[in-house]
């Protein structure tokens, strides 16, 4: 009797024994993984802050360092940079300085030459400067005249364009810079996103952001002066746009070479893979036609809306971090007259010699790439409606031996 | 009672130890004792520019017909919409690329395993991709819901030869075993994948329906497969040490920068040659070619040694 039940209460023990530890290990020991520290993390050096290169003047924040990447040759960019100056202002308000103004500040404001901040408070640390007026969507028209009025006093000659965005509007200066740079700030015009109804030459979004030249500016300031443009509605893009057309400034067309946007009302994922609705007001807003998928959207693209804080560094990754390496764009606008930055030193392109490699349909019809040598032919890019504004030439190369067999 | 007691207690000892002793040796094998030499941290960094640079030009030459991929991805009909992105995205890019189904679906064509366990699948698969590879030698292998940058991941592999086991990826630990975790995508060099190939026929290493007491998840077991060939995990990383498989999506770790960088977000993320990125939404696939491969600031060049021409037939990149 007594041996019995022992020997129960020990193959018990033993079976509660065994699965305690079986669970137990699968728990702690085996089924816990965690990733191998990479060399980066093991030096566990902590991400030095950015030197800062900005000087305060007022309210306004003037670049001092063009913000450079390591790898890259950014002449091109730096040209256009000292040519076509522009001044970005960037509509918020004391309540949205933490959540959204903040992370423009971060990001995307520093490629610009001079940014100000416009708020219905002044606020020396931020820097903002103080409009005077009170916050909400019926102030609106009236923040846009006073900061238009506030950058033409105070900082009309340093810039030849003037941006107005919003909190949540993320721009890529960069490609604001080479749109501009086929038109001079004396000319009486200004860009965005052109939308058609209520007016004859049609007007920009508000929140896709437009630029003036500095010619429309100043006919912007002196309609106000002499009483032709006055507020009339809240609506700030459209009320602006009526204004400008009676100062006899042209609403441009900001579409690329092969006639895609560059100025977005939404967001990437939207314009890329939304289908709008034949409702929708869009459809029937839009100047020019919509183009849904790929196409909607310019690889130089300009500016795109209703970007929320955590997509604002996502975009400045894609834009100005994220790449495929060696990756031969399919869209490649030839240099715009006057803005060759000059002969490329030995030294960046060392190597001389340019390796191609293709990638067909990828089912199995692969192509080897090319050999070395002599000459340089010219690579094709897609051969899209239009332009011979992309078949190659793209920037001065004094790159050598490209040559790749085009199979079929 | 008391003795009973006491027995329960023996009993319990003697179950907790045998079972301790069982997972031990299922776990370890002498096969994978370590030499002293060997290095417990195992990377492998894609070549700075100024090393490319030094490169002589017929070194090149051969570098660029070395370094194609073959892709392998793993799709099922439950997963159709990543199946249909992963087509009309990144696989494009890949100088093969093969797709592999549980079951077969009407909507699009794949290579039908017929095979609904995981780790089953994946052998026969890897199996499938070593017959017919051709003169390719190195292997991605990814699940639909992976994206990846293969022209980064070609810069990554660039200067390594793959007549050498490699077997690299987000390199991960699970108690000992360092394994490539599946979610980030492995990648295989020619070696690697025929010495993983061979010991598939081996039923005591690598079984095919998986090892005793419990079932491991797939990237862990081809680890342990691997290891018994002496091929071992190790981790992809940029030239500054930066890792470039992410098992996490660009948002995800956009945030955590935010949080833990808060000053230097962008900087503080992820590398610039990043490989693949994990747990985004289709949509969000989409958007990631553009940024990948279009969207980018007028004015700013990289002259990489290598170009890469866009595939044919294609309008999203």
């Amino acid at each position: 009797m007594k041996g019995s039940s022992s020997r129960l209460a020990f193959s018990l023990g033993f079976l509660v024994g065994a699965c305690s530890i079986y669970f137990f290990l699968r728990q702690v020991w085996f089924e816990r993984s965690y990733p191998v520290l990479t060399e980066a993390q093991e030096r566990a050096t902590a991400v030095s802050e950015s030197p800062t290169s900005w000087r305060k003047e007022g309210a306004a924040l003037i670049n001092l360092l063009h913000p450079h990447h390591a790898d890259e040759d950014s002449r091109l960019a730096d040209v256009l940079y000292q040519k076509v100056r522009v001044l970005c202002w960037v509509m918020t308000g004391p309540y949205n300085l933490q959540s959204r103004a903040r992370h423009v500040r971060a990001t995307w404001s520093r490629h610009c030459n001079v940014v100000v901040f416009m708020s219905s408070v002044e606020d020396p640390d931020f820097p903002t400067v103080g409009l005077g007026t009170k916050e909400g969507r019926d102030q609106l028209y009236w923040k846009t005249i006073r900061a238009f009025h506030y950058v033409y006093e105070h900082h009309a000659s340093e810039a030849d364009w003037f941006l107005k965005a919003d909190d949540d509007t993320f721009v890529v200066v960069d490609n604001l810079r080479w749109i501009l740079s086929n038109h001079t700030p004396e000319e009486p015009i200004y860009f965005g996103k052109r939308f058609k109804p209520y007016t004859k030459q049609g007007y920009m979004s508000g929140g896709a952001g437009y630029v003036l030249s500095k010619e429309a500016l100043k006919r912007f300031v002196e309609g106000f002066r002499t009483k032709v443009c006055t507020h009339t509605t809240p609506v700030e893009d459209l009320a602006l746009g009526q204004c400008l057309e009676k100062m006899g400034v042209q609403a441009g067309d900001s579409r690329d070479t092969l006639h895609r946007e560059t100025f977005h009302p939404f967001v990437p994922e939207h314009h890329l893979t939304g289908k709008f609705s034949k409702s929708f007001w869009y459809w029937s807003y839009c100047y020019y036609p919509i183009v849904e998928g790929p196409q909607c959207c310019s690889d130089l693209a300009v500016s795109f809306h209703y970007v929320e804080a955590e997509l604002m560094y996502t975009l400045e990754y894609y834009t100005y971090h994220l790449r495929a390496f060696g990756y031969r764009p399919r869209y490649r606008p030839s240099v715009r007259q006057g803005l060759t930055p000059g002969p490329l030193s030995q030294t960046v392109v060392t190597a001389g010699l340019k390796v191609v490699q293709e990638v067909t349909d990828g089912r199995g019809h692969t192509t080897s790439a090319s050999s070395l040598g002599g000459n340089k032919t010219k690579s094709e890019t897609e051969p899209e409606k239009l332009g011979k504004d992309d078949l190659n030439s793209g920037v001065t190369e004094n790159r050598t031996g490209v040559t790749q067999g085009r199979h079929r | 009672m008391l003795s009973e007691g006491g027995s329960f207690m023996k009993g319990m000892a003697v179950g907790g130890i045998f079972c301790l002793g069982l997972s031990l040796f299922g776990s370890f094998s002498p096969a994978t004792e370590h030499g002293p030499g060997e290095h417990h941290h195992h990377h492998v960094k894609a070549p700075s520019k100024d090393e490319l640079t030094r490169l002589s030009d017929g070194h090149v030459l051969e570098l660029v017909n070395q370094v194609r991929v073959s892709c392998i991805i793993m799709v099922q009909p439950k997963i159709l919409v990543y199946w249909a992105t992963v087509l009309d995205t990144w696989s494009k890019h890949c100088d093969k690329a093969v797709f592999y189904t549980s079951e077969s679906s009407k909507a699009l064509e794949a290579v039908d395993l017929n095979e609904k366990d995981d780790w089953a699948r994946l052998r026969k698969a890897l199996k499938h991709a070593y017959e017919n590879a051709g003169d390719l030698r190195w292997f991605f292998v990814a699940k639909a819901t992976t994206f990846a940058i293969i022209e980064n991941l070609k810069h990554l592999v660039l200067t390594k030869d793959p007549e050498e086991p490699f077997y690299l990826g987000n390199a991960m630990k699970s108690g000992e075993l360092e394994y490539v975790a599946y979610e980030s995508g492995l990648v295989l060099s020619y070696e690697a994948l025929k010495r993983l190939v061979n010991v598939f026929e081996d039923e005591e290493k690598c079984p095919e329906r998986g090892h005793a007491l419990w079932t491991m998840s797939e990237d862990k077991q081809l680890a342990v497969c691997l290891k018994y060939t002496g091929v071992f995990a190790e981790n992809g990383e940029d030239s500054h040490g930066k890792g470039l498989f992410n098992s996490k999506s660009v948002d995800s770790l956009i945030t955590d920068s935010m949080r833990d960088n808060p000053t230097n977000v962008v900087e503080g993320c992820c590398s610039d040659l990043a490989v693949t990125f994990n747990g985004m939404s289709p949509n969000q696939m989409q958007v990631m070619m553009f940024g990948v491969y279009r969207l980018r600031p007028y004015g700013h060049d990289f002259h990489d040694l290598l170009v890469f021409q866009p595939p044919e037939g294609s309008d999203n990149d």
